[in-house]
């Protein structure tokens, strides 16, 4: 039976997954050049917080209800502490060189990985999430979509078209494009650039909270180290797509997704590449792809070359 | 009478090197003041702490007589100073008619901003021709215009201007310097920034003349032009 369309089905909710996190790199870093290498870690803790939710919950409610609430808990969790990171480790070095936050980015990524190991109760082995999978649904004979995929599937696209939205359309939205441009002038308008940067953070931070949600339903599990692959992973497609680009994040996430389906399926068919396909090299093929599209297109698939700058 | 801006004293300094060093100058309602100079003396430095951009190391800026000392630079523009900064500093990848809402960002009354976008358009019909392009493919000199047009829509009392003729062609300059007297003429306070001295002196009330982080010389517009110094320093003359 033809299988391809179940990889593609596979990888493309994987890379939904990655274009939800991806957002957060690329938001960011689209408004005061910093890549916060911390966003994986505020993934994970979006986890924890949706798990909060859901064991403060009594018992038998509906998934109907667990789920929202979950995607609420974990976003609360995953926006203070991304606000709190801005607040109070990144600003101080707003106009320091590079260097310093990308540092500070890498400490306090293992810093909120070892609180949640070190406080979470029992968060020292993975923990369980609601039981979500079930009956796949089934869409053609040889298309069968899990629910958590159907999930993000859905979710996914739902969050990038209100993102677009209200970046393109609402004042404050307007507001971000122009610091983004030009902090400064953006000033000049009355524009309070503080807000505007902390209003990415957070952004960034909610969208990592629906995708941990949806990690952890498709996986029925959390772990406190899950930040760093998808972390890693989820930049990776940012900067595919085009850092500082949205749309390039979803871009950038979806040829990731799919080419890691399609080489963990093809590539050991290939005659002599018995040895390189399989899911152990995923990874591999992931970061060789994005090598290859760097080499071609150093902007990223949508990004835009740096010279409109008057 | 207390003028509009008053600047007593003002030192800004980069660290350790001090860019501004004690200038002192008024703006009085309706009048276009111009401080003139070569590069480095000091001139958009100035621009930049009054719109709130720099921290001043010194001295006194009073606004309406009201100091502006630690005001973020975001609520100057809503006490009524607007600044088209050096360089255009558009917003490349807006629309013209996205850049001239942006200017408005603070205001409320949608009525009036659709109105001042018109009055934008009819000051520099181009920027009504092409609306909807992004900002960054309009020449320099309609990016001055842009700049100009922008700053206008919050309704400045005070609007200050840096370098509007910068890289333009004599015909562009032309145009932008019967804009300013326009602007005069409909009673906008102007403060203009300017190397073109011959062109900013002769339609200033007050000059002042600028040189390493010090005003040397004042006066008014015309006494500044026929100033033999001035001349020979800034006119070509010799």
């Amino acid at each position: 039976m033809n299988e391809l369309p179940q990889q593609l089905a596979n990888g493309l909710a994987l890379g939904a997954l990655y274009g939800l996190i991806a957002i957060g790199y690329t938001m960011v870093y689209g408004i005061v050049q910093l890549i916060n290498f911390a966003h994986g870690e505020i993934f994970m803790i979006g986890g924890f917080g949706a798990l909060t939710t859901y064991l403060a919950l009594p018992s038998g409610t509906s998934l109907m209800v667990v789920i929202p609430l979950m995607i609420i808990g974990g976003a609360i969790a995953s926006v203070a502490v991304a606000t709190a990171a801005e607040r109070f480790a990144y600003r101080p070095l707003r106009g320091a060189p590079r260097l310093a936050p990308l540092i500070t980015a890498i400490g306090l990524s293992i810093v909120l990985q070892q609180l949640v190991w070190g406080f979470y109760p029992d968060a020292k082995k993975p923990r369980s999430f609601p039981e979500f999978q079930g009956e796949s649904f089934k869409i053609f004979d040889n298309l069968y979509l899990q629910r958590a995929d159907a999930f993000t599937l859905v979710l996914a696209p739902l969050c990038m078209l209100a993102l677009g939205m209200f970046v393109a359309k609402s004042r404050s939205g307007r507001a971000m494009q122009a610091t983004a441009q030009d902090p400064d002038t953006a000033k000049l308008m009355g524009i309070n650039t503080d807000r505007i940067i902390v209003m990415a953070f957070a952004i960034g931070a909610a969208f990592a909270a629906i995708a941990a949600v949806a990690y952890g339903l498709d996986k029925g599990q959390i772990n406190f180290e899950m930040g760093f692959l998808l972390g890693l992973k989820a930049f990776t497609a940012a900067v595919l797509g085009g850092i500082g680009n949205i749309y390039g994040a979803m871009v950038g996430g979806v040829v990731l997704g799919l080419a890691e389906a399609l080489s963990i399926a093809y590539i050991e068919e290939i005659p002599g590449m018995q040895q390189l396909g399989g899911g152990a090299w995923a990874n591999v093929w992931a970061f060789v792809l994005l090598i290859v599209v760097l080499l071609v297109r150093p902007q990223g698939l949508l990004g835009e070359r740096v010279a409109d700058r008057a | 009478m207390t003028a509009l801006l008053e600047v007593e004293d003002l030192r800004v300094a980069y660290g350790k090197i001090e860019a501004v060093k004690g200038i002192s100058f008024r703006v009085e309602a309706g009048q276009v003041v111009t401080l003139i100079g070569t590069n480095g003396a000091g001139k958009t430095t100035t621009l930049r702490t009054l719109s709130g951009l720099l921290k001043p190391s010194g001295g006194r800026i009073l606004f309406e007589g009201k100091p502006l000392a630690g005001i973020p630079a975001h609520k100057i523009v809503a006490l009524g100073l607007a600044h088209s900064p050096e360089g255009r500093h558009i917003f490349p990848r807006l629309t013209i008619a996205e850049n001239l809402q942006l200017g408005a960002f603070l205001r409320t009354d949608k009525a009036g901003i659709e109105k001042d976008v018109q009055r934008a358009y009819d000051l520099f019909p181009i920027l009504g021709e092409r609306r909807k392009q992004a900002a960054g493919t309009l020449s320099g000199g309609e990016q001055q215009m842009l700049a100009m047009g922008r700053a206008l829509m919050s309704q400045p009392k005070l609007l200050m201007l840096d370098e509007p003729s910068m890289g333009l062609s004599p015909i562009m300059m032309q145009k932008i310097m019967e804009t300013i007297v326009e602007l005069k003429a409909s009673g906008t306070t102007i403060l203009l920034v300017e190397q073109n001295a011959q062109a900013a002196l002769s339609l200033a009330d007050q000059g002042h003349v600028m040189e390493v982080g010090k005003v040397v010389l004042s006066g008014t517009g015309a006494d500044l032009l026929h100033d033999e110094s001035v001349r020979k320093a800034y006119l070509g003359e010799d």
